[in-house]
């Protein structure tokens, strides 16, 4: 589905990404884990087209996109959310749902002026589409708040729910899980697996919570320092020493680097 | 003051306050649904008026011009020309955050300005364009002209206001809106940002032009003062915060506020002894800011704020 081919990312003297490759499979859900600072977000960001790598290539679904901007690459299936909430503050839940819907047509901005009926069903498709992915998340008794004004979990689903409105190949999460509470986190695991399961989405998440990796992720690729270290199953990563020593540190790893 | 003065000191006044509406309504199409901080009004409003001006008035030895073309041809143009203008601006800086915009506008706006007052072959320097006509004149003369261009005025505020509702009601007006809020998730969700930004920054300056260009057939003559920033861009900006940005009767009231507030002021200072009347425009844009202040201390989002929810709501 998706091969992060040898990517180099330097900001100024950090090396942010150095000589990473990984794949993430077209089923099922992975794992991306690693220390504060290991690239992992960044690797999001150049996976989703918001970075452009200075070496390596990023191909999706066999068509190399390295070049493409974030919203062509969007338009392919690959759709992703933000470790901190990027919602529109100043428009309702249901209209944040409603304009990542694909409606080329009511776009054009001289449809928009002359044949304002054009997109018109589009728009009212979009709304039934945003109202069941609503209810779908649990969140459509706020369909008509400013989005702005919901809690931080809250945003997170509605992040979630935006993402599916262009039935993605693949979401990227980046800590969905960040800053929610555990009744409500493990409301979004259940939400995710059965996406997974039933819609066909395949998922890649960062996360910090180890348990709530296991519970998820069939594979597991670990970053740190830019680099991935290793991949495997969750309990292959657990047991391995590497990856116990980038996150207790002291350990052998990093005296060797 | 009689009543007919009275009454044809209103249809003055409801020109120029239509003529600003215009100019409300195009800077609400870029900064209330598009978050782009245009801070060069005055240059659009410039390429507007001169446009009308040079193709409508009637031969002249000293510039270019005379071409007596009708009025609604040099209206369309002048749109035209300042939408031009404005992208092959927008091509250039919109991708800078709305503060770095406004500083790259005004700077664009003033070298539009500096362009007029120098090229006497073309604008007639700062002696100006006389003899501009006004729609119907053969026609009607006098205080009747009057009372046509006041209504000539206000079917292009309806027309302005339709196109701006029309896009702000739109996909695309959602699209803008969600640009505005957040540009990273809107690239997120598979919208060209660019795309959509130009085309707010051009739409919007077309009817800049096209306020420009009413102006110019209000005056009958139009010389570089009239594209003075504080008069056009400043208090245009103040009309669209205190009316309500993002919301098109809000920017209509904004502007017939603000400017009952700065034309009506005239007539008290007009009166004071001439060596505080020559001071008074200054008291006046203290009184207008102080006008500002009170608004957005009472109402944070402007008088009439924007809609919660799209009118298209399928339910």
């Amino acid at each position: 589905m998706l091969l992060f081919d040898n990517i180099v990312k330097n900001f100024g003297g950090v090396n942010a990404v150095d000589q990473c490759s990984f794949e993430i499979p077209a089923a099922g859900i992975t794992g991306l884990i690693g220390p504060n600072g290991a690239g992992k977000t960044t690797a999001f960001n150049l996976i989703a087209g918001h970075l452009h790598p200075d070496a390596g290539r990023v191909v999706f679904d066999g068509h190399d996109v390295t070049q493409l901007p974030a919203w062509q690459r969007q338009s392919m299936g690959l759709s992703r959310t933000f470790q901190l909430p990027h919602e529109f503050a100043r428009m309702t839940v249901l209209d944040n749902l409603v304009v990542a819907a694909d409606n080329r047509h009511g776009e054009k901005i001289l449809n928009a002026i002359f044949f304002p009926g054009r997109g018109r069903v589009r728009s009212h498709e979009a709304q039934l589409h945003a109202r069941r992915t609503l209810e779908f998340l649990e969140i459509d008794a706020l369909a008509d708040e400013l989005a702005g004004n919901l809690s931080g979990g809250q945003k997170k689903l509605l992040e979630l729910g935006r993402a599916l409105m262009q039935r993605p190949k693949l979401i990227l999460l980046d800590e969905i899980g960040a800053g929610v509470n555990r009744t409500l986190l493990s409301k979004i695991a259940d939400k995710i697996i059965a996406l997974n399961a039933s819609e066909g989405h395949a998922f890649c998440l960062i996360e910090h919570d180890l348990d709530y990796v296991a519970k998820l992720c069939s594979k597991v690729h670990v970053m740190a320092q830019g680099r991935l270290l290793m991949s495997g199953s969750i309990d292959e990563v657990k047991n391995d020493e590497r990856v116990i020593d980038v996150y207790f540190g002291g350990g052998k790893y990093q005296e060797s680097t | 003051m009689s009543a007919e003065g009275l009454a044809f000191y209103l249809i003055g006044f409801l020109t120029m306050g239509g003529i600003y509406a215009v100019l409300c309504l195009a800077l609400n199409m870029q900064w209330g649904f598009g978050g782009l901080f245009n801070a060069g009004i005055a240059g659009f409003y410039a390429v507007g008026a001169y446009t009308a001006a040079i193709l409508t008035s009637a031969g002249a030895a000293s510039h270019v011009g005379g071409f007596d073309l009708p009025i609604v041809i040099g209206l369309i143009c002048a749109g035209l020309l300042a939408g031009i203008t404005a992208w092959g601006i927008a091509r250039v800086c919109v991708r800078l955050k709305a503060d770095y915009l406004a500083m790259a506008s005004i700077g664009f706006a003033e070298i539009i300005r500096l362009v007029v007052i120098n090229e006497q072959w073309l604008t007639n320097g700062s002696l100006g364009i006389s003899r501009i006509p006004r729609p119907l004149e053969m026609v009607f003369s006098g205080r009747q002209a009057e009372i046509v261009y006041v209504v000539f005025v206000w079917l292009l505020v309806l027309l302005t206001y339709v196109v701006s509702q029309r896009l702000s009601r739109s996909p695309w007006g959602l699209v803008m809106r969600a640009i505005r809020d957040n540009d990273v998730a809107a690239d997120s969700i598979g919208k060209n940002v660019q795309r959509f930004r130009v085309e707010a920054f051009v739409v919007g300056s077309v009817f800049m032009g096209v306020a420009g260009a009413l102006s110019a057939h209000y005056f009958k003559f139009f010389s570089p003062d009239a594209t003075e920033p504080l008069l056009v861009t400043f208090l245009c900006w103040v009309m669209l915060i205190a009316g309500g940005s993002g919301n098109n009767r809000g920017a209509i009231a904004g502007a017939l506020v603000v400017w009952a507030i700065w034309s009506m002021t005239e007539i008290i200072t007009s009166h004071l002894p001439i060596e505080w009347a020559s001071r008074s425009a200054y008291l006046r844009m203290l009184l207008i800011g102080l006008f500002l202040q009170v608004v957005l201390q009472r109402y944070r989002q402007g008088l009439l704020p924007e809609r919660r929810t799209t009118p298209v709501q399928a339910r």
